[in-house]
């Protein structure tokens, strides 16, 4: 056949159109790729710091304190020692609420319910709460450490980070 | 005093059997109200609506902007189930009178276009109208921006996914997250490979398929329907039951106390103490799972079923048989959480294997 249909569109320009079309077509994909890259280095980053003062251990109150909530941490204090909570459901991931009434964490998601402790004791919930790491600085406030974790069921909770002893 | 007992029918072990027994009683009774009766039953539930609605606490809930059309989509729901089985029962008066099917009586076959097509967009324009007015007199439910820090109590999920919220309630989160919903699609995907009878394709029937038809519609109406129903209507703060007429009080004290299989053999029953390592903790709960669906198969092949183990061949009968055994063990387990509070039959959080 003739190399020339009767538009008047060559095989051959047909195909240098073709290799021009794919490689404006992939150089704008590698372009936008690239760019999406970009986007995962914003260049401020918004995090909230993960260790953090939360004040002197005298001037916390018997029981939960939710001021620290929105940091991701209850200040939990006993007659004994004060230690955080992790205020991150262990069954999924929601946010539990602190109900004073009952003295116990209820998750409205799934119904776990958590002790002042932490400790599960109902609820889909397989494992406590998270403990974070505290610790008295030089200044004598309380400082919270969200980097180090402790879990009950692996028995870290008698580390001494993972509380402050009162004496 | 009504109220009080429909409260107390509204506990879940209660309306779950009763919408169970409800269920195949209207099945085997379909002749009765795919008729006449079928209008007594929508009357029945308008009837029950607006009874209802009298009460403050329920017309705030079917009212709530969300769930206006959870309460249409019930009815409609009931509608077109309703329909179809009177389709597939008329079906089945005519074969056994010796009459054409209904489909193929029809003589008069009409062109896509312009009939169907003309339909089509006259009920598109009809549903745009009625959005568009919806969505201007009943406000969209916008909340506050998210906040990781405070989860809203109760927290819902979309109410099409409000089944999969309640199984995670009794379930490990890699069973009732992962491991059912893989079940339900990839189970829906192979149905057709696993049931290969070309009965009922193309005309409705019911007594050619009452196996087929019987599962799967109890498999929608109760795992899938009634537990929207449930996370709709029924579960209030802290995720705890509530009765239809009940108001959400976020202090109701529900005990909870899940205990797994093992505690309840070992402590309570037996008085020993739980054996240190996991396999001699575990071993009632895995014998019990084990032995439900070795027994199980076994059972289904050999007698409940055996016709169909014939017919289908051992791979696609067990297919099935699992699927069907994995669907009626997920209600057991609710069951046993509702009734004695078990949480694990098999509790081996040392590996999070759970079930
Ligand atoms: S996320 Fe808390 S109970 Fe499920």
């Amino acid at each position: 056949m003739a190399d020339t249909t009767k538009e008047g569109v060559s095989r051959r320009g047909f195909l240098s159109w073709l290799g021009l079309a794919w490689t404006a077509f992939s150089a704008a994909m590698a372009a936008s790729g690239i760019a999406l890259a970009r986007f995962m280095f914003p260049n401020v980053l918004f995090e909230p710091p993960m260790s953090f003062k939360v004040g002197r251990p005298e001037e916390f109150a018997l029981g939960v304190d939710e001021r620290f909530k929105p940091q991701g941490v209850w200040i939990v204090k006993t007659t004994k020692e004060i230690f955080a909570l992790s205020t991150v459901c262990t069954h999924l991931g929601c946010t539990p609420n602190w109900l004073s009434a009952e003295q116990k964490f209820k998750c409205p998601c799934h119904g776990s319910g958590y002790y002042v402790s932490g400790v599960n004791f109902e609820g889909p919930t397989p494992r406590p709460l998270e403990r974070f790491a505290v610790f008295v600085a030089d200044d004598g406030q309380v400082v919270v450490d969200k980097n180090r974790i402790f879990q009950y069921e692996k028995g870290q909770w008698t580390d001494p980070q993972s509380h402050i002893l009162l004496s | 005093m009504i109220k009080i007992i429909i409260n107390w029918l509204a506990l879940p072990y209660m309306y779950v059997s009763i919408a169970i027994v409800l269920f195949f009683l209207t099945i085997r009774s379909r002749k009765l109200w795919t008729g006449k009766a079928g209008g007594l039953l929508l009357l029945g539930s308008i009837l029950f609506l607006a009874y209802s609605l009298t009460d403050e606490h329920f017309r705030g809930l079917v009212t709530r902007p969300d769930n206006v059309p959870i309460v249409m989509l019930l009815f409609a729901v009931g509608f077109f189930v309703w329909f179809a089985l009177k389709q597939a029962h008329e079906n089945d008066e005519r074969v056994m009178q010796g009459k054409p099917l209904d489909e193929v009586a029809w003589k008069d076959k009409v062109f896509v276009w312009p009939n169907l097509v003309y339909t089509e967009l006259i009920c598109m324009v009809v549903a745009t109208i009625v959005l568009v007015v919806w969505s201007i007199y009943i406000p969209a439910p916008l909340e506050q921006p998210a906040n990781p820090s405070s989860s809203p109590n109760p927290s819902k999920a979309p109410w099409y996914f409000l089944g999969l919220q309640e199984m995670l309630v009794y379930f490990d989160p890699w069973i009732a997250g992962v491991l059912l919903p893989g079940f339900i699609i990839l189970g829906l995907m192979a149905t057709p490979y696993i049931d290969k009878n070309p009965k009922g394709n193309g005309y409705y029937t019911f007594k050619e398929r009452k196996f087929a038809i019987t599962i799967y519609l109890f498999g929608f109406s109760i795992m899938w329907v009634l537990l929207i129903i449930n996370g709709t209507f029924l579960r209030g703060p802290n995720w705890n039951f509530f009765g239809p007429y009940e108001p959400w009080d976020i202090h109701k004290l529900v005990p909870l106390n899940n205990v797994n299989l093992s505690e309840f053999i070992y402590v309570k029953f037996l008085g020993t103490g739980l054996p240190k390592h996991w396999f001699f903790r575990e071993i009632f709960g895995i014998a019990l799972v084990v032995g439900y669906f070795a027994v199980g198969h076994w059972y289904l092949a050999k007698k409940l079923l055996k016709r169909f183990h014939d017919l289908m061949g051992p791979v696609r009968f067990h297919l099935m048989a699992f699927l069907l055994l994995v669907m009626v063990a997920t209600i057991a387990k609710m069951y046993l959480r509702w009734t004695m509070n078990l949480k694990y039959i098999i509790g081996i959080s040392e590996f999070f294997f759970n079930i």
